[in-house]
């Protein structure tokens, strides 16, 4: 095990880009928590990206944790599992926080967390029985874009993997639940990355951390350093806090200086992303048979009145996580779902934690999240911070006047949304909200 | 819940800086060299700001009422725009040429072309070049410093520019006329108000690079590109050069008036290429043309190829390849 000390955010040809966020990890030192069962769970048939699941119970079932209740023969998906034991009194339209609706099912708990029987550790000993098990523990990417894992591992024979990245960067503000993984559970991300190493045959594997968490580098190395005799082959890496260090593309080019380019995938430089988090469940996940059914969330924020790390079932409602935290201890303005950076405004608290949900923020005032908003002043920070080599403004007039060929020759859909442009935009405009009009009219002409 | 939530787009963090914060730099940036040429001018030179600064605010206002626009007076830029005209105006200019250059600088060249960030050339350059043709001999009435601004009769003096302009092949220590380069550095010469003091614009400067309101590729491939011809010139002569560097607007020019966001290119490969023309243009006329100086003249020439030259070096987003390969393919 040896430490690489790198990882300057950006491409050289554009400057560094990136922006420097206030960290505001204020939960660092929380211990995750486990939350009490709550009384009813509301499970989405989508929380992935990809194909949704199908219901395979019907109301009045009888169900236990771990038990199987939606699934789909599509590839792109990840099945869902009942995340308490009770008995299903709803199979229909439910709303998620971003206020999408979706099919759903709601299970009210009888409270003693029955487990299905049948659940056991599976026999892994190969790439196919890797992907059936990791697909079976419905496993999406827990860093909150929620890609089925499966799929990720998967890739082609022809592309060759010499490289597994684990990213615990976590760069996204407030946010410290990958943080506590590397405190509390390193020795499972160990494991993870172990079996993963050996099953899918990948020569090198990277941990990156941001060197504003010593204390997660120095845990997950005095793990790694008793399993010095497996060889050099699994390196921490300490990387620059700087916001979207976390981001795949970006993680790929600090930590093996290769280049995704656009429209491709990281299998296509030769290496895999994985999130922290998910690798440590994988691990988990072999070694008890036990699936995806609770995560750990953040709850932080000015609203909040004891900001907590918490485990909680999957489908928990998020009104009741916030009760759990002492309630709201000044009115909330804003409510995120997931980091300030990337996350979703919810309008309403009455909805489910999804699988990919990472932190739930409340904010009291409205200070410091919203900019008033002027002309543009052709200042270019924009274009300085965009990580991937765009220049912002420009896509948001092409936008405007819906010139496609503009927003062609402008590489919209590289974009990643990440969030640097209309962070640094001093005249507050909404660059995000424009660059996904943008996308919304090349799909649209493009439909034509 | 009592109150409603704010649902916007990401992100929901915002950093600190805004458009009046920008502005109010660049006019903390401006006020060393303003106090300089009221030492050297006068309390005329603050009349003379006074009136372009008030001008302007109230040009800004007024054509944002009369076109049912939005009020933008707290962006501040018009207030910056009259200083810039302020510095580029000899102090004895009668007070309503001067607020004429306001009106051209903010009605015709900003909110005609709709407004902050629009315009794509100069408005105080503008404002300025027009003044000249206007105007030629109120605008070339440079009085020597510390004489009164005020009197009808003050002495007159040639700028620096006009004297070397009689210069061939660089050997600038026998021509008469000139002032010392102490002089030049400290600005105790004929000129523009706010052009004269190279010492307060270059403090100012710094304060710009080190907020990071401009970045350093124009101003420096600016005067970079002034100086190397300017040594060809010169024959290796230094003191030439110094003088090349420190009289004119060149200083003024490069660090304040061609880092105009609005009508400079974007990206840093655009600056380069746009300071590189600058410079260029201004060496070339004050070398060849009939005129002293050319550094609102080659901003102004420069400002109108901003288009062309952002065509030429829009980002390559990252990762991204030439497609080479495919060609070679089609010819196989």
């Amino acid at each position: 095990m040896s430490k690489l000390i790198g990882g300057v955010l950006g491409p050289v040809g554009h400057g560094r880009g990136g922006v420097s966020v206030a960290h505001n990890k204020n939960t660092a030192e929380l211990p995750v928590e486990r939350m009490p069962i709550p009384a009813r769970v509301v499970l989405p048939m989508q929380q992935h990206i990809g194909a949704p699941c199908v219901p395979t119970v019907k109301v009045g079932d009888t169900v236990a944790v771990g038990q199987v209740i939606g699934d789909t023969d599509k590839f792109v998906s990840a099945p869902i599992h009942a995340t308490v034991s009770g008995k299903v009194v709803a199979v229909g339209d439910v709303k998620l926080a971003n206020g999408l609706i979706t099919k759903g099912i709601t299970i009210e708990s009888d409270g003693e967390m029955r487990l299905f029987e049948g659940l056991e550790p599976p026999k892994v000993t190969n790439r196919q029985e890797l992907f059936a098990a990791v697909r079976a523990s419905g496993l999406v990417g827990l860093g909150g874009a929620g890609f089925p894992t499966h799929v990720k591992l998967n890739t082609p024979p022809d592309k060759k993997i010499d490289t597994l990245v684990i990213n615990a960067a976590e760069c996204e503000p407030y946010i410290t639940v990958d943080y506590r993984e590397c405190i509390e559970n390193s020795k499972n991300i160990m494991d993870g990355v172990y079996t993963l190493k050996e099953l899918l045959g990948i020569k090198n594997v990277i941990i990156a951390i941001e060197d504003n968490k010593p204390k997660a580098f120095k845990n997950l190395k005095e793990i790694a350093d008793l399993d010095n005799d497996r060889g050099d082959e699994v390196k921490l890496m300490v990387l620059k806090s700087r916001y979207p260090q976390g981001a795949e593309k970006m993680m790929v080019l600090s930590a093996t200086g290769r280049r995704v380019p656009p429209g491709k995938l990281p299998a296509d430089v030769g290496c895999i992303v994985m999130n922290v988090g998910s690798a440590a469940f994988v691990a988990r996940y072999l070694a008890t048979g036990k699936p995806l059914i609770s995560r750990s969330i953040t709850v932080d924020g000015s609203a909040i009145a004891n900001p907590k790390n918490l485990r909680v079932p999957i489908g928990t409602n998020i009104q009741d996580i916030i009760d759990y935290c002492g309630g709201f201890k000044a009115d909330p303005r804003k409510i995120i779902s997931g980091g300030p950076m990337m996350g979703v405004a919810i309008c309403d608290t009455n909805a489910p934690i999804c699988k990919q949900n990472n932190a739930i923020l409340a904010f009291a005032d409205r200070k410091g999240t919203v900019k008033r908003e002027r002309a543009c002043i052709r200042c270019g920070r924009c274009v300085e911070v965009c990580p991937m080599g765009l220049m912002p403004t420009l896509i948001e007039r092409y936008a405007r006047i819906r010139d496609v060929d503009g927003l062609t020759h402008s590489h919209t859909n590289v974009c990643m949304e990440c969030g640097s442009c209309a962070y640094a935009c001093p005249s507050g405009r909404p660059l995000v909200q424009y660059m996904r009009l943008a996308k919304q009219v090349l799909r649209e002409e493009g439909a034509k | 819940m009592a109150k409603r939530l704010t649902v916007s787009a990401s992100p929901h963090v915002r950093s600190h800086e805004t458009t009046t914060g920008i502005m109010l730099d660049v006019i903390i940036a401006l006020v060393p060299a303003l106090v300089m040429s009221a030492v050297y001018f006068g309390t005329r030179a603050l009349a003379l700001t006074a009136v372009t600064v008030g001008s302007a605010v109230l040009c800004e206002y007024l054509s944002r009422k009369i076109m049912k626009r939005d009020n933008t007076l707290g962006d501040l830029s018009a207030v910056v725009t009259g200083l810039i005209l302020a510095f580029n105006l000899p102090a004895t200019l009668p007070l309503w040429m001067a607020a004429i250059g306001s009106v051209i600088a903010i009605v015709i060249v900003k909110q005609m072309f709709g407004g902050i960030g629009q315009n794509f050339v100069n408005p105080a350059i503008t404002a300025r070049i027009i003044l000249m043709m206007s105007f030629p001999t109120a605008m070339a009435k440079w009085i020597v410093p510390f004489s009164s601004a005020w009197s009808p009769d003050a002495v007159t003096a040639a700028t620096p520019m006009a004297v070397l302009a009689g210069v061939t092949g660089g050997d600038v220590s026998a021509v008469e006329g000139l002032p010392s380069l102490t002089q030049m550095l400290i600005g105790a010469h004929g000129g523009s108000m706010g052009e004269v003091c190279s010492v307060a614009l270059l403090a100012g400067a710094l304060y710009l690079l080190l907020r990071r309101v401009i970045s350093p590729a124009i101003p420096f491939s600016f005067i970079g590109t002034v100086a190397v011809i300017m040594l060809i010139a010169g024959k290796g002569n230094l003191q030439f050069l110094a003088y090349e560097l420190l009289g004119g607007g060149l200083i003024l020019g490069a660090f304040f008036m061609a880092t105009d966001y609005s009508t400079s290119p974007i990206n840093r490969k655009g600056r380069i290429i746009f300071g590189i023309g600058c410079g260029l243009i201004t060496a070339v006329i004050r070398l060849f043309g009939s005129l002293p100086e050319g550094v609102s003249f080659s901003i102004i020439l420069m400002n109108i190829l901003v288009p062309h030259i952002e065509r030429l070096t829009t980002n390559k987003p990252f990762g991204y390849e030439k497609p080479e390969k495919k060609k070679e393919e089609a010819q196989a």
